[in-house]
């Protein structure tokens, strides 16, 4: 829309796929989260920190997270997101039905049959 | 629940929101720090790499928030802006809605009280009347308020019936209160046992009655109407227990029935036992009316086929005395044909509120299209508006639903104006509606009213709203961008509209005015049916009777009424006076028997043909002003000498010897041991019990009459002829009369025969000024409809009229041009109104009288007037629009 580059999006539930992988391994708080995407992407995903607060939301709206105000490492007074039962089934069905679409992605851009 | 919790909690949900995100800039400054970036710095970078925070609380909070709420509300706040930015648009159009729903749920408060609502009595679904019909009964033929009970049939309907829980008959009359003040007429119901247990309403104080209080001679008791005791006692609490001297009789006030409680249809002052002796009971005597409560699960079917497996039980039960034949019933052919107790209350009204329900309903589908063609002019000119909305990016959905907000606001808006009008409404209808619609006292506004106004605010809301929305916000939205400013004539599809609602509108005013016009012929029609008495403005009536506790002889009862007749015709202003036991349309059931003739065969198993007959003074006829076919009056002589004397209708003298001079000197009588009667004069016939019913086939005996079951009437209307009838001087002096005879004697029904001619057309005239008032509303707002949508088309066509003239057209020309198109559209809207009035006002059939649903001479009045208003309608316009010059039109080019 403007004339700047943009940077590629995710397509919509990516990044709330990976909040809920994230928090399956264990429960966290966004600055938290948002540096551990960022570390294991390694970088690759440009995302801007603060849209994982509105995906956070979502989250909780939906039920598929809960939030409890904690202390993290720094000492600092954080919301602290674990994963519910409910939020690790939608996790197990999002996923699989990604890894069908990414196999069906895959299978186009494979080369060779053009 | 959990949208409430989060309803609640929202702004803790926001608060919360903002202070992680602090606390997340806070650790990335932090950590930018203990890397070695000055602090300032790292808090720009943590702020970048963040982005914008306020638009991240945004979209954290629209999680919580509940949009399409919002977005409503943003819609109505939208639509009430532009509501109030035109008043006048609003003003017309909230107006119009108002009237129409008004109209609707005053008719509809009505239809729904009297017709829909569940008597008021506990479980009125299982109250029943035992209605009974004898097709084989001859010359009163139909029994059209069907045949009453007589006592035996109470009797063995509630001994042996499978079907009922309870049952019990009635009969309504009046009586003489005395000793307390004036004395006074009141009206009475005479109850079975089973009468008040079959209703299921407890007393507001004090008892029912007992089995007791229902032996023969037993002891004397009586119940008070809430109404008469608030009247009579002041709501006194200590009434029960105190005697009330009833026809000379005292009784024993035993207790109170509650407010606005009706024995069926009828009213009352007291409720007294009936206390009917079945020892003396035979299979005649059938004026009763039965009610009863169904068993639980027994349908009307089967309560049928139980009486009628009564009936000859009935007869092998009772007799008519010695020497008769009990089974002689079954030529009448007895039909039980039991109904909901409801039907029996509200009769045939039910036609006449549906026929007006169903023109008011018109008038409000009339406005709703005027309403229409205001919105579409208004949508026409915000097309600008609404362009720019949607090339701005908002959405199709978006508009088309702020147009219908605003119109659905519109509606309400009108609902809410509407209620007032009901309440307006309602109280004009009550004035002028006729004061013998059944459950009158219950017409109230309640929930189902308040419903139906909802409903009737949010379907005119959507159907007014949805044309012009669906026409022109959504394909037009982008298309109209590029026109605009420009002026050219409208497409055809966008007249084709308007044209239609134009159609509509004639079609239906055209419906409205014929069903008015008709109800107007049938009013002429009835007054031009001659009832059978003249000059009825000054023909004064009041009842009285002479109950045998006060006056024992039968003779002494017929020299008393004598004598008030000679008192009442010395009144100054008073050419003549008589009584009658009841006056035609007089509503006072007459009641009917066999009749023989002498000169006639019967056979000995069947019943004489049954007719109506009434007990009349001498000069009744006279005063009256009914006049006599053939013979003579009777004279006081011959009444007092008991000479075996008869009139008789000459309806009866024709259809039993031939001409009316041929049956005088003929005999009659009314049973075996009566002795033959002459038949000295003949009558004419007379409308009994409306104007609208043919005469029925009377006999007239004299006041006193040589027979062991009624020998004197006691009951009788006496009818006065003078100027002076219905004056308050008049009335006094009448009462003084009646008084100076025996002071003991109350004056009841106290009304001019024009009163009762009225009353009997009040149905008529009340469906005359209802449709009237609907087809007028449906004139004007029609012509304001054709007007409205001439005068926008030819102003929208000015430019295009304009190069026409400039052109070299000529006016005349251009005129008739417009005038056509105007007109075709008119002329397809009285084509099918037409014909939509052919089929439609077969519904009405029952309300006509003298006109049939088709008359010809209505349909082309009223075509007629229509289109000669549709003309006048597009004439205006259109010839202001010739007149422009055409360089003016031109200009705005």
């Amino acid at each position: 829309m403007t004339g700047k580059p943009t940077q590629r999006d995710l397509f919509p539930g990516a990044l709330e796929m990976m909040i809920l992988r994230t928090l399956k391994r264990q429960p966290m708080h966004g600055y938290a989260l948002v540096q551990h995407i960022k570390r294991t992407s390694d970088d690759l995903l440009q995302i801007e920190e603060g849209s994982l607060y509105p995906a956070l939301q979502r989250l909780l709206h939906q039920d598929l997270v809960k939030a409890e105000w904690g202390i993290s490492s720094t000492n600092r007074r954080v919301r602290i997101y674990r994963l519910t039962a409910e939020g690790r089934k939608h996790l197990e069905r999002e996923v699989s039905s990604f890894e069908r679409m990414l196999k069906g992605i895959t299978q186009v851009l494979a080369p060779g049959e053009l | 629940m959990n949208w409430l919790r989060q309803l609640l909690s929202r702004r803790q949900q926001y608060r919360e929101l903002s202070e992680e995100i602090q606390t997340h800039l806070d650790e990335k400054v932090e950590e930018l720090v203990a890397d070695g970036i000055s602090e300032e710095k790292a808090r720009q970078m943590a702020m970048r790499e963040f982005g914008n925070v306020g638009l991240v609380e945004q979209k954290g909070r629209d999680v919580w928030a509940w949009p399409s709420v919002e977005n409503w509300l943003a819609d109505v706040r939208y639509a009430g802006r532009s509501l109030r930015k035109n008043p006048g648009f609003t003003a017309v159009a909230l107006l119009t809605i108002a009237l129409g729903i008004g109209a609707n749920a005053a008719v509809f408060t009505v239809l729904n009280s009297v017709l829909l609502k569940p008597l008021n009595y506990p479980h009125a679904e299982e109250l029943v009347g035992l209605h009974q019909t004898a097709p084989g009964a001859q010359g009163l033929a139909d029994f059209t308020n069907g045949l009453l009970l007589s006592p035996s049939m109470y009797f063995t309907y509630s001994e042996h019936n499978q079907t009922l829980q309870s049952l019990g008959v009635w009969i309504a009359g009046n009586a003489n209160v005395t000793g307390r003040a004036e004395p006074e007429q009141v009206r009475t119901i005479a109850v079975t046992d089973g009468v008040l247990e079959t209703l299921g309403v407890p007393p507001a104080a004090g008892r029912w009655f007992s089995e007791t209080d229902q032996v023969p001679r037993g002891p004397e008791t009586v119940m008070l109407s809430y109404d008469y005791w608030q009247r009579r006692f002041g709501g006194s609490p200590t009434v029960v227990g105190q005697n009330l001297t009833i026809d000379s009789r005292s009784r024993e006030i035993v207790g109170v029935m509650p407010k606005g409680f009706q024995i069926v249809d009828q009213n009352f002052d007291v409720l007294a036992p009936l206390a009917l002796d079945r020892g003396k009971a035979i299979l005649a005597g059938f004026g009763f009316h039965g009610i009863a409560r169904l068993r639980p699960g027994k349908t009307l079917a089967e309560a049928n086929a139980d009486i009628t497996r009564m009936l000859p039980i009935w007869m092998d039960s009772f007799s008519n005395g010695p020497g008769t034949n009990p089974h002689i019933y079954e030529t009448w052919r007895i039909t039980p044909m039991i109904r909901p107790l409801k039907q029996e209350v509200i009769g045939n009204v039910g036609e006449l509120l549906w026929v007006v329900m169903g023109t008011i309903g018109l008038v409000m589908l009339i406005a709703c299209a005027n309403v229409t063609n205001l919105l579409l002019v208004r949508v026409e000119a915000r097309q600008q508006e609404l362009a720019v909305r949607a090339a701005l990016g908002s959405g199709w959905m978006r508009i088309v639903r702020g147009l219908l907000v605003e119109s659905l606001m519109l509606g309400l808006m009108g609902g809410v104006v509407g209620i007032g009008l009901t309440f307006a409404g309602v109280r004009l209808l009550l004035a002028i509606g006729p004061t013998n619609l059944p459950r009158l006292n219950e017409i109230a506004l309640d929930a189902r009213t308040l419903g139906f106004t909802l409903l009737l605010s949010v379907l005119s809301g959507v159907l007014f709203g949805a044309i012009p929305t669906l026409k022109y916000a959504a394909p037009r939205a982008v298309s109209a961008l590029p026109s605009l400013g420009r002026t050219m004539s409208a497409s055809r599809e966008r007249h084709h509209t308007r044209n239609l609602l134009v159609v509509g509108q004639v079609a239906m005013a055209l419906v409205l005015l014929v069903s008015a016009g008709l109800m107007i012929r049938t009013f002429r029609a009835l007054r031009t049916v001659d009832p059978g008495f003249r000059d009825p403005r000054h023909l004064q009536l009041v009842r009285i009777s002479i109950p045998d506790s006060l006056v024992a002889e039968p003779s002494r009862v017929t020299r008393i009424q004598n004598a008030i007749v000679d008192k009442l015709a010395a009144i100054q202003g008073v050419s003549s006076a008589a009584f009658s036991s009841g006056m035609p349309l007089e509503a006072v059931d007459s009641p009917w028997d066999e009749i023989f003739a002498q000169d006639k065969v019967y056979s000995g198993d069947q019943i004489a043909p049954l007719r109506l007959y009434k007990n009349i003074s001498p000069g009744l006829l006279k005063t009256a002003g009914t006049k006599l076919m053939a013979g003579r009056e009777m004279t006081w002589g011959e009444v007092y000498g008991l000479r075996p004397e008869v009139l008789i209708s000459e309806n009866l003298a024709r259809e039993m010897w031939g001409t009316p001079s041929a049956a005088i000197g003929k005999q009659l009588r009314a049973f075996q041991q009566m002795p033959w009667h002459e038949v000295i004069g003949v009558v004419e016939d007379v409308r009994e019990k409306s104007v609208q019913e043919k005469a029925p086939e009377i006999v007239y005996w004299p006041p006193l009459v040589n027979n062991r079951f009624a020998p004197a009437i006691r009951s009788a209307t006496f009818v006065i002829r003078s100027e002076r009838a219905g004056t308050e001087s008049f009335l006094n002096e009448i009462q003084g009369a009646v008084w100076s005879v025996n002071s003991n004697l109350p004056l009841a029904s106290v009304r001019t025969m024009q009163e009762v001619y009225d009353k009997s057309l009040a149905r008529t005239s009340f469906t005359l000024v209802m449709l009237g008032l609907a087809g007028a509303m449906a004139l004007a707002l029609g012509v304001i409809g054709i007007y409205g949508v001439m005068s926008y088309t030819v102003s929208q066509r000015k430019p295009e009229i304009g190069i026409r003239l400039a052109l070299g057209a000529q006016q005349k020309d251009v005129l008739e041009m417009v005038l056509r198109q105007g007109m075709q559209w008119a002329l397809v809207g009285v084509g099918i109104g037409a014909a939509a009035g052919f089929g439609l006002t077969q519904l009405m059939r029952a309300l006509l009288f003298g006109v049939s649903a088709h008359d010809p001479l209505t349909f082309i009045g009223v075509a007629a007037v229509l289109i000669f208003i549709a003309l006048l309608a597009c004439y205006v316009p259109a010839r202001r629009a010739v007149l422009v010059d055409p360089t003016v039109a031109l200009r705005y080019e």
